[in-house]
């Protein structure tokens, strides 16, 4: 994989920022869009833009074939056994939020307990917390070990047979970990509850099978590997699906609607009222070739390889921090230097054209779990290069001259 | 893009040598105020008698910004009639706004100017004043 020659084709990369080439590493927030997906979009509106699943006319199927097609290659990219169990949604936050709306309340009630932990992102915290609040159900955390990884002992003895739900990011958007879903998954089965899966940070950067994973629900954004903002994807097992009730009602998700009740679409429509994002599932679908076409296997080798390479150059600046776990598995490290607040050491890092993010990453309760009010956090994809981390080095040395 | 517009000597003093940072008694005015979308979080203490504000004290986590202006607000206020404050207030927000403003009378805060050319900047230096707005209310 020559990431060199990858970065040729995002063209928002071929800039200067405040002079200096710009070094992107803030990918966990959201990625950049390789030419194959910008034009994709492009030629849906060009060519195959129209409402779909109801115009007669050619442009109708021609919108219509490319929304379900991209259903289909997502379904094939994270390996769900069906279509119909991918819904298309804004993104992680509204289909986490869709598992604890439509789900959540038909599943849990007072003393029932749902189990999350304190590394969750705020998208995969509060809709449990909400949830908690009106069935009076009690929040469980798993505990977490000092460097922020999670023991499987401590998924047993937390997860019981009044769990209902486990809900757990796949990747930490902070500490970088790589928790074992499928062996959680599993303890959650054995005490008869579901398991939610965040694939937020998991899906650009590794293979994911939803099947082997086991899990019952598997929430992804297009945005963080390739695609448009604005489009996401819940999966979920078809038996629980069909068992749901929709929360939104209008067009295009109904079956038979009369004056006093309605019957609705069969799955996965009945999940999608109104009119969908098409032109963000067209764009997903490019992306997922285009990610396909690189290879998963490759991506996630050549991220872990530029993590680890971060972690030993990032090591040797004197008085800087790094949180999570010493050795990585996936592209992202974070940090404190010195006492510089993280905005400082972005700011500073932006006028040498490198772009982190600095703040508490939507992870509130962990920055309190970290002892740390915010810290600044580089995060790699494809497209990163060992040069790009050089860059990011240098500014650190700059920033600590700064502010000395 | 000049650093040097944003971190100017004043404001680094002010961030490393801090003026009126603590607190007071339960008795003084406090507001605790957070910018939700980093982090950053001050406490506000202000002894208000006959409408002027006799002293002020602050405690808080922030950046460099957002740390100094608390530290210069605090000074500049000390002294000043609640009028005189909200009217230094308005002056803060038009700099921030990339307006032409003056604190003869504080000239230290004149250095923040820099800041409205970093627009994600801007809430790290208006933390500090958007609490003394809502404490003198």
């Amino acid at each position: 994989m020559n990431s060199t020659l990858l970065k040729e084709q995002f063209p928002i990369l071929d800039q200067e920022i405040n002079g200096h080439r710009l070094v992107y590493l803030d990918n966990a927030a959201t990625s950049q869009k390789p030419r194959a997906v910008i034009e994709a979009v492009k030629r849906y509106y060009e060519w195959e833009n129209s409402n779909v699943h109801r115009g007669v006319h050619t442009l109708g199927s021609r919108a219509t074939d490319a929304y379900e097609g991209a259903r289909e290659k997502v379904a094939r990219f994270i390996g769900a056994a069906d279509t119909a169990e991918i819904i298309f949604t804004r993104g992680t936050t509204s289909a986490l939020n869709l598992v604890a709306s439509a789900y959540g309340p038909s599943a849990v009630s007072a003393g029932d307990e749902i189990v999350i932990t304190e590394m969750e992102h705020h998208s995969n915290l509060i809709p449990w917390q909400q949830l908690a609040i009106r069935t009076g159900a009690t929040l469980k955390y798993i505990p977490m070990q000092p460097d922020g990884h999670i023991e499987l002992a401590d998924a047993e003895k937390t997860i019981t047979p009044a769990t209902k739900i486990v809900a757990m990011n796949y990747v930490s958007n902070v500490l970088g970990v790589v928790n074992p879903v499928k062996e959680i998954a599993a303890i959650a089965h054995r005490n008869g509850a579901v398991m939610v899966v965040d694939g937020a940070q998991s899906t650009p950067h590794m293979k994911i099978n939803v099947q082997d994973l086991d899990c019952d629900f598997y929430a992804l954004s297009g945005h963080k590997m390739c695609a448009p903002t604005g489009i996401g994807v819940l999966y979920g097992k078809k038996a629980l699906l069909e068992a749901m009730e929709p929360i939104e009602f209008g067009g295009e998700m109904i079956n038979d609607v009369g004056l006093y009740e309605s019957t609705w679409k069969e799955l996965p429509w009945k999940f999608e009222g109104g009119t969908p994002i098409i032109a963000g599932a067209v764009g997903l679908g490019a992306a997922i070739d285009f990610l396909e076409s690189i290879g998963m296997d490759a991506i996630a080798a050549h991220e872990q390889q530029l993590a680890n390479y971060a972690m030993d150059r990032l090591a040797s600046i004197d008085g800087l921090t790094l949180y999570g776990p010493r050795n990585r598995k996936v592209g992202l490290v974070t940090f404190n230097l010195d006492d510089i607040h993280p905005h400082d050491v972005a700011t500073v890092l932006d006028s040498y054209g490198v772009a982190v993010r600095a703040g508490h990453h939507c992870c509130q309760p962990l920055m309190r779990w970290l002892k740390a009010s915010a810290t600044a956090r580089a995060s790699f994809y494809l497209y990163n290069t060992e040069e790009d981390i050089d860059r990011l080095v240098d500014g650190l040395i700059q920033t600590k001259e700064y502010f000395g | 893009m000049q650093l040097d517009d944003l971190y100017r000597r004043v404001i680094m003093d002010h961030y490393k040598n801090p003026r009126n940072r603590g607190t007071f008694g339960d008795d003084a005015v406090t507001v605790n105020l957070n910018n939700p979308t980093c982090g950053d979080r001050i406490s506000l203490q202000l002894i208000v008698e006959n409408g002027i504000v006799k002293d002020a004290r602050y405690t808080g986590e922030g950046c460099s910004i957002s740390m100094s202006s608390a530290s210069m607000m605090t000074d500049a206020v000390k002294g000043k009639t609640v009028q005189e404050a909200l009217e230094l207030a308005d002056r803060f927000s038009t700099m921030m706004k990339g307006g032409e403003a003056q604190f003869d009378d504080y000239e230290d805060i004149e250095a923040l100017s820099g800041v409205s050319k970093f627009p994600a900047r801007i809430k790290c230096a208006t933390l500090a004043w958007n609490a003394l707005k809502k404490g003198i209310e």
